[in-house]
């Protein structure tokens, strides 16, 4: 009984937990950018969709959509406003650019944190879940909603891969992250490139914001913790390869769920820490990495 | 700048800030710089390891922290006094740094910036689990202060400030400096004209955390408690990031000015409420796009650098 509440609650987090972290690798496979906003994005998007859906009356699924759209926008911002900068400066040395953008990039986070936690106060926020009710499942009671995360994260897994490897800008978008100079000589604009991975990576987080915000409620203190929690799946599985951070998000995802229920919930994360830094220092390369 | 020059007008700063308490400066005023100069330590410490080694540490709060609560803990239970607590600290602290280091230095870049954030979430994470022995999130007070003066606390953070940072300064424009320097910009090319670079990072490590761990030992005895928010939590070690860079990377000095234009600014940024941090993380993201040098980049940049 235990032991398929934890099966039922694990998987969906872990969705959760790889819908947020594919879209962190990604951006790394292409841009070679650890984005260290990604905790604040994911807040974003989950409080505006609880303000559209709540305060504005727009129902569930227009505060979602509202929600992801908020996510992409801000996406494009820090990629506009932070990254892009800082690639094309001339005055930061080419091997001191990754040291600025991880730098750039968490300034921006708290920014956006703190301009959140100023006009929405940092009370954890609840977004309406997007189906109501209560399904047994094999005997275990599970709410539809936790049903429907499972599903839309999976979808939304889905239709990346379907833009990766059906469609010719997801192609384009692969061969930067194997061979950007390559990929120019062949008569690619590597900008708008960039454009489209912030974009997908902006769903993405959008989408894994909403969910949670849906799942256990999302507070702007959370930013940091989900900015390491990202960081940490994309380490484990392999810097840049999705199938890892894929993998790697279950092993997560079910190590949390199953320390919370039959250990003791307040140290739900000490064991992924610790396997983290076992897997660091035997397998830099990480579960599936490339190298 | 020469060196010379630097080191001299570095050192001039150092008296005049001596002479503040005699100036009619209140306790106010110098409780604020005392705290400053705590976390310019911190920060140079870093620059040392960044700027120089080229290693991103983004938990210097784990090597602060084991400094600050290894003092803390052997103040309140055996009572030893401050003198022996504080380098017993310090000691702590290299010791930790150097488990952490020596597996982490085969990493590099991202993965060696992760390890260092576990560090800190772990340590994080067993004190709040021994509660019943380390305080926990509440902390845990001390029988001992460093001094009930603010002037003479203010002394005491000055001298360390002063001395670290001067003896810092001087390691990093000596040989080892540009041994350390070529090792983090080209480490196959430094390692290939000869130098260890595995060793000449670990000793930037190791003292990176001899540094952090004594300005976290004391600046306990100064608080006169020890909490993870004080000295552990992951918002200590980015401060210390964004004053290291603020400042200027690569400087040592720039770094403690970063950390005083910091807290002041924090301060003087009170009454705006939340949106200070809001504030001072804008400010050192424009300082970062447009004068990646940081404040003091542009005085201290060694000649034909």
């Amino acid at each position: 009984m235990k032991a398929l509440q934890i099966l039922i609650d694990g998987f969906a987090i872990s969705s959760l937990y790889a819908t947020g972290a594919i879209g962190f690798t990604l951006i790394f496979g292409v841009s070679g950018v650890l984005n260290l906003s990604h905790g604040s994005i994911m807040v974003t998007a989950a409080v505006v969709a609880w303000l559209v859906a709540g305060s504005f009356g727009a129902g569930a699924y227009g505060g979602a959509l509202v929600g992801i759209a908020a996510a992409v926008i801000v996406s494009l911002v820090t990629y506009g406003l932070v990254v892009r900068p800082i690639q094309h400066s001339r005055t930061i040395a080419r091997e001191e650019k990754e040291i600025f953008v991880l730098t750039g990039t968490l300034l921006w986070g708290i920014m956006v944190q703190e301009a959140i936690a100023y006009i929405f106060t940092n009370n954890p926020k609840t977004v309406l879940p997007l189906i109501g009710g209560v399904v047994n499942l094999l005997g275990v009671r599970t709410p539809a909603n936790e049903i429907a995360i499972a599903a839309i994260a999976w979808i939304a897994m889905g239709l990346l891969w379907l833009l990766v490897n059906r469609t010719r800008g997801g192609k384009a978008l692969m061969a930067a992250a194997i061979n950007p100079r390559g990929l120019t000589l062949c008569g690619f604009e590597l900008g708008s490139i960039h454009l489209l991975v912030w974009t997908i990576y902006g769903v993405l987080a959008g989408v894994a914001g909403v969910l949670l915000g849906s799942f256990l409620g999302v507070s702007s203190d959370n930013a940091g913790q989900l900015t390491a929690s990202a960081f940490s799946i994309v380490v484990l599985g392999g810097l840049g390869s999705v199938t890892g951070s894929l993998v790697a998000a279950y092993v997560v995802g079910y190590l949390e769920s199953i320390t919370a229920y039959l250990v003791n919930p307040s140290i739900r994360t000490v064991p992924v820490l610790v396997l983290l830094v076992i897997v660091v220092y035997l397998r830099p390369q990480g579960l599936l990495g490339r190298r | 700048m020469r060196t010379r020059n630097i080191f001299l007008s570095a050192l001039g700063v150092a008296v005049l800030m001596a002479l503040l308490p005699f100036l009619g400066v209140g306790g106010y005023v110098l409780g604020l710089l005392t705290s400053a100069f705590y976390f310019g330590v911190f920060a140079m410490g870093w620059d040392l390891l960044f700027g120089f080694a080229g290693e991103v540490n983004f938990g210097p709060s784990f090597l602060i922290g084991v400094g600050a609560y290894t003092a803390g803990l052997l103040n309140h239970y055996a009572h030893w006094p401050i003198v022996a607590c504080v380098p017993l600290g310090a000691l702590a602290a290299v010791v930790a740094g150097l488990l952490l280091a020596v597996p982490a230095l085969r990493l590099s870049g991202p993965y060696f910036g992760l390890v260092t954030l576990v560090a800190v979430l772990l340590l994080q994470n067993v004190i709040v689990i021994f509660a019943g022995f380390t305080g926990g999130e509440i902390g845990l007070d001390l029988p001992d202060v460093l001094a009930i003066s603010s002037r003479v606390n203010y002394w005491y953070a000055l001298g360390l400030a002063t001395v670290v940072g001067l003896a810092l300064f001087a390691l990093s424009r000596s040989a080892v400096g540009l041994i350390l320097q070529a090792s983090g910009q080209d480490a196959v090319e430094a390692a290939a004209l000869g130098f260890n670079v595995v060793r000449h990072k670990l000793a930037a490590f190791c003292i990176s955390a001899l540094v952090s761990g004594l300005a976290g030992a004391m600046l306990i005895f100064y608080l006169g408690t020890v909490s993870t928010d004080s000295v552990v939590d992951i918002a200590i070690g980015v401060q210390v990031i964004i004053a290291a860079v603020l400042g200027g990377r690569r400087t040592i000095l720039g770094a403690a000015v970063g950390a005083v234009f910091l807290i002041v600014a924090g301060e003087l940024l009170r009454p705006v409420g939340q949106l200070s941090s809001f504030i001072v993380s804008a400010v050192a993201l424009l300082v970062i796009l447009f004068f990646p040098g940081g404040l003091l980049g542009r005085v201290i940049v060694r000649e034909g650098a």
